[in-house]
């Protein structure tokens, strides 16, 4: 097994003591419900999208610390991203967790990148990301990891 | 005088390492691991006797069916039923439950009539009688629990009532460890004319259970939490019910006479044993039991209730740890919190320093509810389990600690 140090960085616990972006959301437009059944996970996503740019995303909820970091870096990277570009981090950060070859500049949430080696923790990860999805395209059935 | 060194060399796993280190097995509630003996039971049947039962006139195919219907006594024998043909072989505590909701249930329960089950029920023993609710229009009531994780007193008689038609009951929590007085409640259900079904998937490893002494009316486990194979299993059933019964699958070997007219059903245990069963399964299971009533179960239980007490007197020290299950004489589970970490977490880091426990529900959900957790951390122990391994669930919590709190 890598070290646990390649999962759990300084970033990952700095951002799951103090979440970014935390806490409710009244003027957000489009909103999904997360939940991973295996471990109890839930995350309700808020987003205020404006011509197809995401002005501000938010995110309430309890998570692992892998869970609530994952949530809290999306939501800093989204800001001001197209959908489309959205889209692509999407995709970029499942090829990194998946361990597979990522062709984007994923900036910081490349922190994540050690998770790929936890099989176990991947769907901690990808939780935020999958309700990312469900909101952009306003699902109105909560998304599950399984 | 039990020797728990020479209990763990029978046990082949126990001498392997996970990410460099020994192996310390403290998930005995989800699978218990399997000892030699087992291993070794269903390796001869596979290499000397495999054959298909109840149908051949060829000798692997008797000296299969002998072999499986030995089974079937080790199990009678183990549960001291009453009679052979109330030992049916199912796939596991699961399947049993869905047996009996699916094929008692539907014959004999109407709108309005009541199921009772309790707060701490596993889902295999919520979810079956939710799926015969909606089809019949029964109503099913939940016996509360309290802070301790044992039923709230005098609950269960309140519910209790004349459109009672079964009370569905664990013996032993898996999430708590909470030990029911299931005989008592068998009691007052038959006053009240209800019939009930314990699950006992989480009991049979750890006490003595006698079905005619209970008087229960069905009984299930699981093999696999016997230190036997997974895919096997038992429902026990009165023999008065389980003749009333209609069967629960069609197919092979549950048939006397089949024609595009009319088939009639073979007697019992085998009208409810549709398919060729796991009988591989069912020999590791009979070889099971044959090595926990070596052991014995009272000497079983005194060695897990030593570590309980270790345990439990560790997490009392452990400043942010809370015990999650409390209930006075509870089996050998630790359920826990740990302030500012996620039981997820606390399981990966475990996990590095080889310390494998569950994290999550617990497929308990109702459990977590209560508590208003979204999960817990568990250690449950087995009889193979050391005073050094519950330290070392302790030393690698104090590694949690220091990557999470300091």
């Amino acid at each position: 097994m890598s070290d646990l140090r390649d999962l759990y960085q300084e970033v990952i616990f700095d951002h799951n003591r103090h979440p970014r972006n935390f806490g409710p959301f009244p003027e957000a437009n489009r909103h999904a419900d997360g939940f991973n059944p295996l471990c109890g996970d839930r995350l309700t996503l808020h987003l205020r999208v404006e011509g197809g740019v995401i002005r501000e995303a938010r995110f309430e909820g309890a998570g692992c610390a892998i869970s609530t970091a994952s949530a809290s870096l999306m939501t800093e990277a989204l800001k001001g991203k197209t959908e489309a570009e959205a889209a692509v981090l999407f995709e970029g950060f499942h090829h990194m967790v998946m361990g597979e070859p990522v062709t984007v500049d994923l900036g910081k949430l490349s922190v994540l990148a050690g998770v790929s080696e936890f099989p176990a923790r991947v769907k901690c990860a990808s939780l935020a990301w999958h309700t990312l999805n469900a909101a952009l395209k306003n699902e109105s059935n909560p998304v599950s990891t399984e | 005088m039990f020797d728990v060194h020479a209990m763990r060399r029978q046990f082949p796993i126990l001498a392997r390492e996970v990410h460099g280190r020994p192996l310390v097995y403290l998930d005995n509630a989800a699978t218990t691991q399997k000892p030699r003996a087992v291993i070794d039971a269903e390796r001869h049947y596979y290499e000397f006797q495999n054959a298909n039962i109840h149908r051949g006139v060829h000798a692997l195919s008797q000296e299969a069916t002998d072999a499986f219907e030995g089974a079937r006594d080790k199990v009678r024998n183990f549960l001291k039923a009453p009679q052979r043909e109330e030992i049916i072989f199912t796939r596991g505590a699961t399947e049993a439950i869905n047996l009996v909701a699916h094929s008692w249930g539907r014959a004999n329960l109407k709108s309005g009539d009541e199921i009772l089950i309790s707060e701490m029920e596993h889902h295999a023993n919520i979810v079956p009688w939710q799926l015969l609710c909606e089809a019949t229009g029964a109503v099913l009531k939940v016996i509360p629990i309290d802070e301790r994780g044992a039923l709230v007193p005098g609950a269960f008689e309140s519910l209790l009532g004349p459109r009672t038609r079964l009370v569905g009951i664990t013996q032993v929590s898996n999430a708590l460890g909470t030990v029911n007085p299931v005989a008592d409640i068998i009691r007052k259900s038959h006053a009240a004319g209800a019939l009930v079904l314990v699950d006992g998937a989480q009991a049979v490893a750890h006490l003595p259970v006698d079905v005619k002494a209970l008087d229960c009316d069905f009984y299930v486990f699981s093999g696999h939490k016997l230190y036997g194979p997974t895919g096997i299993g038992v429902l026990y059933g009165k023999r008065e019910h389980l003749e009333k019964m209609p069967p629960y699958q069609g197919g092979g070997d549950m048939i006397a006479q089949v024609t595009f007219k009319k088939t009639t059903y073979n007697e019992l245990p085998y009208k409810f044993e549709a398919g060729t069963p796991h009988i591989a399964g069912a020999v590791g299971l009979g070889a099971a039991i044959d090595f926990v009533q070596s052991v014995g179960l009272e000497t079983i239980a005194a060695h897990e209730d030593a570590l309980l007490v270790q345990a439990t007197r560790l997490a009392s020290g452990f400043e942010g740890l809370q015990v999650i299950g409390t209930a006075p004489g509870k089996a050998s589970i630790l359920s826990f919190v740990m302030k500012g970490v996620h039981p997820h977490d606390i399981g990966t880091i475990l996990d590095s320093e080889g310390v494998a426990i569950r994290t999550g529900h617990h497929c308990a959900m109702p459990v977590m509810d209560h508590y208003h957790l979204p999960a817990t951390a568990r250690a449950s122990f087995a009889l193979y389990n050391t005073p050094d391994e519950v330290d070392a669930l302790f030393r690698a919590l104090r590694r949690v600690e220091e990557l999470f709190l300091k």
